[in-house]
């Protein structure tokens, strides 16, 4: 019995850990910093860090307010709203695309009332920060409710009692304790958006210097003969910074866990002591 | 000192109405069963929770008033709120939590409160007693013009309890503002508070003085949360006087007139144990076994027959009452009160 479970716990780590460990093996650390260099590699890297920081940027400061509406008020509807916010999590990323299409494309539903005002937004960058806002934010959003929801409401009375007016209450007392929750997902966010491909290639293209992210990148090299070593290295820098991700989420939830008595779940199935 | 008034206050709840009138000088305790909707109440005055209609004043300054749609909200109005688990900010230090209505220093009240060596301690590290003092600590750094405080011992273990409500009573004594303290123990009230309001799914149904409470419960539900005994049977007129038969069979005497069904209230301190019948004659006397022995301290309670009766534990080993034995327990006609019936409230979660 022992044995058997000992070997599907061995199966399920190598089977999950095997990719990752296949590309480093492939890509010496000298050649994946010498492949970072190459022009496409690098306009991929800033292309990813310029869209993602800016469309969690955005997750942050509008989700958050809205998650907190969202988890503190009971209104007729409400689970319907909460179904909307998740949708996009089970989307396949392509309908992803194709759906923004259909809403901000050029004959889209909002389309022609943006071309009015000269904006055209498929396959530019802001069709990139969308489209990461669009598959990314749901996690954001569902983890910061759940975190909302489990601070103990009498603690915001009790600072509105102590004279301190709602903005003070939420900057002071629920945003502080609902911080590991709002960190991990915004670090579930950040790690989905980093890697979006379906919905960033229908919706913004595959354009160098533009619209071409770093899993877009990986995919053009992979199709040019040759390539097969810089999609490799490109891979690995993508690996790095997920792992740097992971380490500083965990790092974050340790500490909020050792400064307070509350405990936070990664997937929102907090508990408050 | 000031008054805080709540005039004709309403308020929806999922079971009842709270229908709320009272006056608050001094301390006043309201006592009433679970979900009677006294945390409503301080709820309501904090302003933590709007009611539908009614007025909430202190002296000229009015908080809230219905009809002129003017509700103060929380922090515009000057209350202290002690919650039930004292709702102390997690995140932050003793000295945070007590600074963080920005009126006074800190310091001042982490001494008045003997806290000042926790001052860097998180709440989670306190016990329930410190964590008490802090809380007080807290609401009256806030300079509160009136003290909203939700079931100020319930969470305390039996142990502190008893120091905490001698340290609790010393210190409403010096506050010069109203205190609205709010309990499910009428023992506790009575030991806190100049004046009680017993209320019941909403409703006030007696306030006094706890003597007055004891001395006169205007129905059984009253006289049975303040402690009383309550027999019923049927009055009937005997030689000039008035007789129950009890639903026992036992006849008992008293001293006001009734008729047909009545409730009595008898205080388990006005009965008399004996292992022999007394030779009084004017004397109301229940023989039956003991049912059980409870000691609360230097008192001990025992259940006999349909009462229970408190003796000192002195009188205990002297009469040598064990659990199954026959005694006799007596009281005096005058020591009986007639009340009126109601209905139990049927018991329900939440406050």
């Amino acid at each position: 019995m022992r044995a058997v479970f000992a070997v599907c716990a061995a199966a399920a780590v190598a089977f999950l850990a095997l990719p990752v460990v296949a590309i480093f093996l492939r890509v010496p650390p000298g050649a994946l910093v010498a492949q970072l260099t190459e022009p496409a590699a690098r306009d991929a890297l800033l292309v990813s860090l310029k869209t993602n920081a800016i469309a969690q940027a955005l997750v942050l400061g509008i989700g958050t307010p809205a998650a907190y509406v969202l988890a503190t008020n009971r209104f007729r509807g409400r689970s319907l709203v909460l179904t909307l916010v998740e949708l996009p999590l089970v989307l396949p990323p392509a309908v992803a695309g194709i759906g923004l299409l259909a809403a901000f494309g050029r004959l889209g539903l909002l389309g022609s009332s943006l071309s009015t005002f000269g904006i055209s937004l498929p396959f530019t960058q802001t069709a990139v920060t969308m489209a990461v806002a669009y598959v990314a934010s749901p996690l954001y959003i569902r983890q910061a409710i759940a975190a909302f929801e489990a601070t103990d409401p009498n603690l915001a009375a009790a600072s509105r009692t102590l004279g301190a007016g709602p903005f003070r209450t939420f900057f002071r007392v629920v945003l502080p304790l609902a911080r590991g929750g709002l960190i991990a997902g915004l670090a579930l966010s950040f790690a989905r958006g980093l890697g979006e491909f379906g919905a960033t290639i229908m919706f913004a293209g595959s354009l160098q210097k533009v619209t071409q992210t770093l899993p877009l990148a990986i995919y053009a090299q992979f199709n040019l003969p040759e390539g097969f070593n810089a999609a490799l290295a490109m891979g690995g820098a993508l690996v790095v910074f997920s792992i740097v991700l992971l380490a500083g989420l965990h790092i974050g939830l340790s500490w909020q866990r050792s400064d307070s008595n509350r405990s936070v779940s990664l997937f929102g199935l907090s508990t408050s002591s | 000192m000031a008054t805080l008034r709540l005039e004709q206050v309403c308020v929806p709840l999922r079971s009842f109405d709270l229908e709320l009138s009272l006056d608050v000088g001094a301390t006043v305790a309201l006592v009433g069963p679970s979900g009677s909707g006294k945390t409503t109440t301080l709820r309501v005055i904090a302003g933590l929770m709007r009611p539908k209609s009614g007025r909430v004043t202190v002296d000229e300054e009015v908080w809230f008033d219905g009809a002129r749609g003017r509700v103060l909200p929380p922090e515009a109005r000057r209350v202290g709120l002690v919650f039930q688990e004292y709702a102390l900010f997690p995140h932050m230090s003793v000295r945070q939590n007590v600074e963080y209505a920005r009126r006074h220093a800190a310091d001042e009240y982490l001494e008045r409160f003997r806290v000042s060596h926790l001052a860097n301690a998180r709440p989670g590290e306190l016990s329930g007693g410190e964590r008490q003092r802090v809380a007080l600590a807290r609401a009256l750094a806030r300079d509160p013009e009136v003290l909203l405080l939700d079931e100020p011992l319930a969470a305390l273990d039996a142990h502190t309890k008893t120091t905490v409500r001698a340290e609790l009573h010393d210190l409403l004594a010096e506050l010069d503002i109203p205190v609205l303290l709010v309990t499910h123990d009428f023992e506790d009230a009575a030991a806190l508070a100049e004046r009680v309001s017993v209320i019941v799914e909403g409703r006030l149904r007696q306030t006094g003085t706890p003597g007055e409470l004891v001395a006169g419960p205007t129905d059984a539900f009253v006289a049975s949360f303040t402690g009383a005994n309550l027999l019923q049977g049927e009055a009937y007129a005997h030689d000039g006087s008035t007789r129950v038969r009890l639903d026992d069979g036992t006849v008992v005497a008293i001293a006001e007139p009734a008729h047909g069904h009545v409730a009595l209230a008898v205080y388990p301190g006005d009965i008399t144990l004996a292992t022999t019948p007394p030779h009084d004659s004017a004397l109301n006397v229940i023989h039956a076994p003991i049912r059980s022995v409870a000691e609360l301290g230097s008192r001990v309670r025992l259940a006999v027959g349909p009462v229970s009766a408190e003796i000192t534990a002195e009188s205990l080993a002297r009469l040598g009452l064990r659990p199954g034995q026959a005694v006799y327990a007596s009281f005096k006609a005058t020591g009986t009160r007639v009340v009126a019936e109601h209905e139990p409230p049927a018991p329900s979660a939440g406050a």
